[in-house]
């Protein structure tokens, strides 16, 4: 099991950690400091720089909203938005007491009376927000990749099929998604009609936004994975007569999977950078529509909690990217292959 | 045994190219009884593996044609399977599951599940890798490897067996071992075999027959030898035996006197 951990936190940079194990530990303390030292010290340091740097820049800038905020100020937002979020449940669960506390007194006056809770809706607060932009950018990602993988294996195995698709690909790789955003609305306030709408419009106008921009790495890098097998591969598989499908399963997709999960990875990270301008204009209640929001706002906070977006951003981008790092390691056969 | 188990009848291939068709063989003729292990040998770009492609079906002769049991061969099949030179194990199954897609392949539907477990693991004892089922290509060395690969095309029950440079890429210890395990599965078995080799030592060591092939262009057989020496063989045994360094010295003339390449 605490070999498993390691392995882990080493398939996903956090190799040190393993280090600190070993200091407390007491195994070979002079080598665990050294390495401590380069994977945590040195990191420390460019940050610590970064954080000065930001500061003495940031004061020298005013703008119409006050001075640009340096690190003081964004902890000082970071801790009130969680404060806010914390307020806000308190406040929610209250009121969802209240209904139970009416309901029971309903009942004991009248049992066949008709109760119900109605939802809170307060104000959205920064965490769930957050939450929000996660889902929307898997939901996204897992629809294309649905449709890039089949389309990549297609595309790799058969050179018609690649050499027809591939302008189209290659045309649609570049587009922006805020190109892409207005039609993406416009057709689904036309097809997605619906009194009880089971998700709202913003939520799939992004979803979608996300979907079509992330369909093109998978699709490019599966069909390469897929083309580059072995030939030796194949004519292993000619040999034995294999079937279409059984040559799929056994033959084409183990041997590209490597490829496939860099193209994902690829893939992920340009969802989660164009979810959050989608977000800015569809008005899906995530991250992008918090950084607008402030942005319209305009109080003397806002660029201060701005900067609690971007580092949350970036932290969760990274975080997604390490989960694909970690599969990508996982599934690879290739165990020789430097995979960063 | 039937005289004509393997027949090669005027095979000829041209592979296109820019410059208009390249003959690569040029009227191949060979006839193989059944249990015969025969060798191909000639220098490299000679069409060897080109033969050995054309018998297992990967290639399609130009003209002529290959009739294993007076049925002609157009595609591939596992009744000619194939040893291939850089073993072609899939890195992401073990020994054991590499056996057993062919196998399961093969047998489909006349082998119950024990009878097939058994069978690769019969298979595998016979290569002696029994120890090593469960490691992954990666997990072991080049001639553990080649042996999986040689236990995956003797699980096939093939008519014949090709095998394409099969120790090409060990070293020279690991292939003396490496023949005398196929010498021993040959005792055994009595497959019928076409190996490609470019060893003189092997060649003779291992075949009954060893056909000497011409340089390409439009390559084709220049000589065959047939080697009768008394089995089973002792490497050790034969080094100081006149007929077999006769063998030798007639193979070795062919390549380098005759045959040697004027810009090599």
């Amino acid at each position: 099991m605490g070999t498993q951990i390691m392995t882990m936190l080493g398939n996903t940079g956090f190799g040190w950690v393993d280090n600190i194990v070993k200091l407390i530990t007491g195994d070979n303390k002079q080598e665990q400091l050294n390495v401590l030292a380069k994977s945590i010290l040195v990191p420390l340091l460019a940050f610590g720089v970064f954080l000065m740097l930001w500061a003495s820049v940031a004061s020298q800038i005013k703008t119409s909203l006050g001075q640009v905020p340096g690190p003081v100020q964004v902890w000082e937002q970071t801790v009130t938005l969680y404060n806010e979020h914390v307020e806000e449940g308190k406040k929610e669960q209250a009121f969802i007491d209240r209904q139970i506390k009416r309901n029971e007194k309903k009942l004991a006056k009248n049992p066949d009376a008709k109760v119900k809770i109605r939802p809170y809706t307060g104000k959205t607060t920064y965490l769930d927000q957050i939450w929000t932009s996660i889902y929307t950018v898997l939901t996204g990602f897992i629809v294309a990749s649905l449709i890039a993988i089949p389309v990549g294996i297609i595309c790799g195995l058969s050179t018609t099929i690649y050499k027809a698709m591939n302008p189209l690909i290659q045309m649609f790789k570049p587009v922006s998604p805020l190109a892409w955003l207005p039609i993406v609305t416009m057709v689904v306030s036309a097809v997605y009609v619906s009194d009880d709408p089971m998700f709202d419009k913003s939520y799939l106008n992004s979803a979608i936004t996300v979907t079509l921009c992330c369909l093109w790495p998978t699709i490019i890098n599966t069909t390469v994975g897929v083309s580059s097998i072995d030939s030796d591969l194949i004519n292993v598989s000619r040999v034995l007569r294999l079937g279409w499908m059984t040559k799929v399963m056994k033959i084409v997709l183990p041997s590209s999977i490597p490829m496939m999960f860099a193209g994902l990875r690829v893939s992920l990270g340009i969802g989660w950078m164009v979810l959050i301008a989608a977000e800015m204009l569809a008005q899906n209640p995530g991250l992008g529509k918090f950084v607008w929001d402030e942005f319209q706002n305009g109080s003397s906070d806002s660029l201060a909690r701005i900067m609690v977006a971007v580092f949350t951003i970036g932290i969760i981008g990274f975080l997604l990217d390490r989960i694909m790092l970690m599969l990508q390691k996982s599934v690879s056969w290739d165990k020789d292959a430097v995979i960063r | 045994m039937s005289n004509e188990h393997l027949l090669l009848s005027k095979v000829t291939i041209d592979f296109p190219t820019p410059n208009g068709p390249f003959r690569a063989l040029d009227d191949v003729s060979l006839s193989i009884k059944e249990g015969e292990f025969v060798s191909l040998i000639g220098h490299s770009g000679c069409g060897k593996s080109t033969v050995l492609n054309i018998v297992a079906g990967l290639h399609q002769a130009t003209s002529g044609g290959v009739l294993l049991d007076g049925k002609e061969v157009n595609e591939p099949g596992p009744e000619r399977a194939v040893v291939f030179q850089n073993h072609s194990l899939l890195p992401w199954l073990s020994a054991y599951e590499n056996v057993e897609l062919a196998v399961k392949q093969v047998f489909q539907g006349m082998k119950t599940k024990t009878e097939i477990d058994e069978w690769i693991k019969h298979n595998l004892e016979l290569v002696h890798m029994e120890h090593a089922m469960d490691k992954r290509p990666s997990e072991i060395s080049g001639g553990m490897k080649q042996r999986v690969g040689i236990a995956r095309a003797l699980a096939m029950e093939p008519k014949v067996l090709l095998m394409d440079e099969p120790f090409g890429a060990l070293d020279a210890l690991t292939r003396a071992h490496m023949q005398e395990s196929l010498m021993e599965i040959q005792n055994e078995l009595r497959n019928t075999v076409i190996m490609i080799t470019h060893d003189v030592d092997e060649a003779v060591l291992l075949s009954d027959r060893i056909v000497m092939m011409t340089n390409g262009p439009a390559a084709t057989i220049g000589e065959i030898l047939d080697v009768e020496l008394e089995r089973p063989r002792d490497r050790l045994s034969l080094a100081d035996d006149a007929t077999y360094n006769h063998y030798r010295a007639e193979v070795l003339k062919f390549l380098h006197e005759r045959h040697g390449r004027a810009a090599a």
